[in-house]
């Protein structure tokens, strides 16, 4: 007999009920802790880059769009933007501020909808309800916008569909105001409810050097005390808007949860900023030619950078297109993080890095069975 | 828990934040990307929108004067929309409802 102690194997997905997304770890734990995970994606695989090779590529824009319910808005101006960059065309300046101001009600729906479910993960369902309800007021911004509730879908080649009057402007500034009041109303219960922070101060360590190491992106990064953020780059009008990345110290759970609260405000400043400053002009010009060349063109999503490649060959068809979406390099981090937890601190811990599977699905492993 | 007695309170004499769906359709706010309507007296049979569909949800007959759309292909984009320069498509303000069957809408002239 070996002195190893005996491991047992937990698997958790791809169905769970904590987790909406089919992704499977199978935990070896010695007892209660976690000693090793394995991941295991491609479950939803959908060959979506082969598809975006197949078709024309002004309707790419649409199936880009649809790579994630969540970040959907983002998908379309990331590809958009890859699209004008490899068509030199200058978007006007008041398409980049709407494009602008769209992607960070993106961030604020998102952010919301991850607030809840974590409160839920954790325990806090009446929070979680409280936390969907006051997102309702960033969905029906949206489709006041374009008529859709998550597929806003403003996005062109060259700009953007709509522009926004008077009337809407004064309904966002109003709404972004009432939305504060109610973030309000529960945020301090993130920062400082005792029950909460039991459950993620501490949990999920991932220190500075781990974080630049194992590639990790997004809120999870900054969590860890890295500035990283594609904002920075000044794409869109970001540039204009003076821009400064969240940053916490904490390199734990509660560090993320602190990232993304304090992104929902950031967010609602944005975008009153933004809408001040909003310049006149045209919203949208006409891209004549067809891509052509090697691009790749970075945004930042709710989860962290999202990664477009294309290279064209002056045809309406693109011969390659690749995207890396955030969360494929947070979960080399994610795995570093669950080693030594408590099997109770899983969902806290999966939950903080805000997989989303769909986005990510790029490869798929296919075993042969005997 | 003293923080959220406001809302226990609201919640107890307010109405509630939902809609029981089946039962109680919400109204469709304006401007709702809803089905589309072909309007055949201002179409010519030009195929713009055939070509831009990312879906390949509208098919168009030019012979027979008469255009199908397939509702449950559509992804209600609305490029099509944009794309008639004849302002021909003229979209419903509603919520397409679901249905057992697959239907293809066919407008003629
Ligand atoms: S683009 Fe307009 S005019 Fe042309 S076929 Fe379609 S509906 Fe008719
Ligand atoms: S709305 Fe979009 S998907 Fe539907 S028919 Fe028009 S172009 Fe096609």
């Amino acid at each position: 007999m070996s002195n190893e102690p005996k491991l047992t194997v937990i698997p958790f997905g791809p169905q769970h009920p904590v987790l909406p997304e089919p992704v499977q770890f199978q935990f070896y734990v010695d007892e209660e802790k976690i000693v090793d995970v394995l991941p295991n994606i491609g479950y939803i695989h959908r060959g979506i880059e082969r598809a975006a090779e197949l078709n024309d590529y002004r309707r790419n824009l649409y199936l880009c769009e649809r790579i994630c319910g969540i970040c959907n808005i983002i998908h379309g101006q990331t590809y958009a933007g890859l699209i004008e960059k490899m068509t030199d065309t200058e978007i006007p300046i008041r398409a980049k501020y709407l494009r602008t101001i769209w992607a960070e009600i993106a961030r604020l729906q998102s952010h919301l909808l991850w607030i809840g479910l974590f409160a839920e993960a954790v325990g806090f369902e009446s929070l979680f309800m409280k936390v969907w309800r006051d997102r309702e007021i960033v969905l029906e911004l949206t489709e006041a916008t374009n008529g859709h509730r998550i597929h806003m879908g403003t996005t062109v080649i060259g700009g953007v569909t709509k522009d926004m009057d008077e009337a809407l402007i004064s309904r966002y500034q109003k709404d972004m105001d009432k939305l504060k009041k109610e973030m309000d109303d529960w945020a301090h219960v993130f920062r400082k409810d005792p029950a909460f922070l039991s459950k993620t101060v501490n949990k999920g360590v991932l220190p500075k050097k781990d974080a630049v190491h194992s590639g990790a992106v997004g809120p999870v990064i900054r969590a860890s005390g890295i500035p990283q953020d594609m904002r920075n780059n000044g794409y869109e009008a970001y540039g204009e808007l003076d821009f400064e990345p969240v940053v916490y110290d904490n390199c734990d759970v509660q560090g993320r949860v602190l990232v993304r609260l304090d992104e929902c405000y950031q967010s609602v400043d944005l975008i009153k900023k933004a809408l001040n400053q909003l310049p006149e002009g045209p919203i949208a010009v006409k891209n004549e030619k067809f891509p052509d060349g090697e691009t790749i063109y970075r945004t930042e999503q709710p989860r962290g950078e999202v990664f477009y490649y294309a290279k064209g060959n002056n045809t309406i068809h693109l011969e390659r297109v690749r995207i890396r979406t955030p969360t494929l390099p947070n979960i080399p981090p994610l795995l570093g993080m669950l080693v030594g937890h408590d099997v109770a601190d899983i969902p806290a811990i999966v939950h903080s890095i805000d997989p989303c599977m769909s986005c990510t699905e790029r490869i798929t492993d296919i075993k042969e069975v005997a | 828990m003293p923080s959220f007695l406001g809302n226990i309170i609201e919640n107890l004499f307010g109405k509630p934040a939902t809609v029981k769906y089946p039962f109680e359709k919400p109204e469709p706010v304006p401007g709702t990307r809803g089905e589309l309507n072909f309007n055949m007296a201002k179409c010519d049979q030009c195929q713009d929108c055939e070509r831009t569909c990312p879906s390949a949800a509208i098919t168009v007959y030019p012979e027979e004067k008469r255009i199908e759309w397939n509702s449950f292909q559509c992804i209600y984009c609305h490029a099509c929309v944009r794309a008639c320069m004849h302002e021909a498509i003229e979209p419903l303000i509603n919520v397409e409802a679901p249905d057992y069957k697959k239907r293809v809408k066919s407008f003629e002239a």
